[in-house]
């Protein structure tokens, strides 16, 4: 059973984003469920700094020994900010995906739709495993 | 539902991650498949290849049936040691690749994939009914362990008294192990050293927990189907439904050197695989080192990077532990080498061609 923090809130594409304190930037990873169904994560390609995207956009990817998945943009916005230091060590995508292993954050334009509370993740991937 | 085999419970136990393959349950990995690969070239690895299918062929025309049923000359080899060979059909298509063991003058052993020994099974009935040999398919009383890696050798010592020194590469042994009858061979899909244990299926239980249990100062760890795929990958072994397929010859994968036309008699595919053993195939089977880091996967095209235009196809790739980029295997048309490039999700990435395999073990 992995980790769904309570903090935090979620995305039907098993990413989870936290709020910064100045309300308008999210900072966006993916669940330790997600990183757990990749296996080990070799390669994360994260978005340009001070692109703008719209919500849903794939702007990233995170690949592992045996499959690859898209980085969806929870909500339409600029990109102020990457984690280079997952780009260098992608394990930390593994090894601590709530904390090292974000992977972008995103100033906000409009507010997200659709989010999950960590109950309502819980829910999701309970009928998914 | 998805078969489970005889080790399922012991999967369970250890945490893996299951998997479907080819309609059996299966250990994809147990922790990080990385360390399980690494294990494997540098320790030891334990690995359950149960879906794998055993068919005995037995009788006094057992070796000449299988001469007319495969393209191997296989009446020739003697007890005790074995042979890859492959099953195709009239038109030369490969059905399976095949591992057989000669286990007596009239008894014969063929491990088919599990995808396929169904059909293989089938297949060998049908073609030996004109010679004086039974076919019978024994998978479902067979388990399959194997230790492979360098340290392989020192644990299966500590639990048995057979000649391991003196059992060859593709070469079976009958042995106790732990107590327990099995059929040793030095064979194996990682390019390192090892053995695979054939044991009845109710004795699998209490063979893997005693080479655990043996292979633990050595470093052993269980190791998963992931670990198993990126290691006969860097180790440039052909996957069936990857490398090799109905539409392809043995020729068109490179591996026309099992196709025995010097064997006495016909055998199934000789009229459509004859023309084709001087002909240069129109594609080659070539590895592939990527340039950057993301993966050159299974079916993804391989293109000209000045024009983009399709040149080929990728059969098998995946991140290299041992190399630490990505490496795939692909089929290209002609003798091309250079400016290659594979189209990955839309974007054309930079590869290298090389001769396979990508490693080999120092002997």
């Amino acid at each position: 059973m992995s980790s769904i923090p309570g903090d935090l809130q979620y995305t039907k594409e098993h990413e989870w984003v936290a709020g910064i304190d100045d309300g308008l930037t999210l900072t966006v990873g993916v669940t330790a469920y997600a990183a757990e169904a990749l296996g080990d994560v070799v390669y994360v390609q994260v978005p340009e700094v001070g692109s703008t995207v719209a919500a849903g956009d794939a702007v990233g990817e995170v690949e592992s020994t045996k499959s690859v998945s898209d980085i969806f943009a929870p909500v339409g916005g600029e990109i102020t900010e990457v984690n280079e230091s997952v780009v260098d060590d992608p394990s930390l995508v593994n090894s601590d995906p709530y904390g090292e292993g974000w992977l972008f954050r995103i100033r906000m334009e409009g507010e997200p739709e659709d989010l999950l509370s960590a109950e309502e993740y819980g829910v999701l991937t309970s009928g998914e495993s | 539902m998805s078969r489970p085999t005889p080790l399922r419970g012991v999967h369970e136990a250890l945490g893996a991650t299951l998997t479907d393959f080819a309609g059996w349950l299966m250990p994809l990995r147990y922790g990080s498949e990385s360390a399980e690969h690494n294990a494997v070239r540098q320790a030891a690895g334990l690995f359950d290849l149960s879906h794998m299918g055993e068919i005995f062929v037995t009788g006094p025309q057992a070796g000449e049936a299988l001469d007319y049923a495969l393209v191997g000359h296989l009446s020739a080899l003697e007890p005790g040691r074995a042979r890859y060979t492959m099953i195709v059909d009239p038109d030369g298509g490969v059905l399976d690749d095949l591992i057989v063991y000669r286990l007596a003058a009239d008894e014969f052993m063929v491990v088919a994939n599990a995808s396929n020994y169904p059909r293989v099974a089938a297949e060998l009935t049908g073609r030996a009914k004109d010679f004086d040999a039974a076919v019978d398919d024994r998978s479902e009383q067979y388990a399959l362990v194997a230790v492979q890696g360098p340290n392989s050798r020192a644990i299966l010592g500590e639990l048995t008294d057979a000649d391991l020194d003196g059992l060859k590469y593709y070469a079976g042994l009958p042995a106790t192990v732990a107590g327990i009858q099995v059929l040793i061979a030095r064979t194996g899909y990682t390019g390192e050293d090892g053995f695979e244990l054939f044991a009845a299926a109710g004795d699998a239980e209490p063979l893997w927990a005693a080479l655990t249990e043996a292979g633990a100062p050595h470093g052993l760890v269980p190791a998963g189907l992931s670990a198993r795929d990126t290691l006969r990958l860097e180790a440039g072994m052909p996957l069936y439904g990857n490398e090799l397929t109905a539409e392809l010859t043995p020729f068109d994968a490179g591996l026309g050197r099992v196709v025995k036309f010097d064997k006495p008699g016909d055998f199934v595919g000789r009229a459509a695989l004859e023309p084709l053993k001087d002909v240069p195939p129109a594609r080659r089977l070539v590895g592939l080192i990527a340039t950057g880091r993301r993966v050159p996967r299974h079916g993804y095209p391989v293109v000209v990077a000045d024009d983009g235009a399709v040149v080929g196809e990728v059969t098998s790739g995946a991140p290299s532990q041992t190399l630490g980029r990505p490496i795939a295997m692909a089929y290209v048309d002609g003798d091309r080498s250079e400016g290659l490039a594979v189209s990955i999700r839309g974007t054309h990435e930079a590869v290298e061609v090389v001769d396979l395999p990508f490693y080999r073990r120092k002997k």
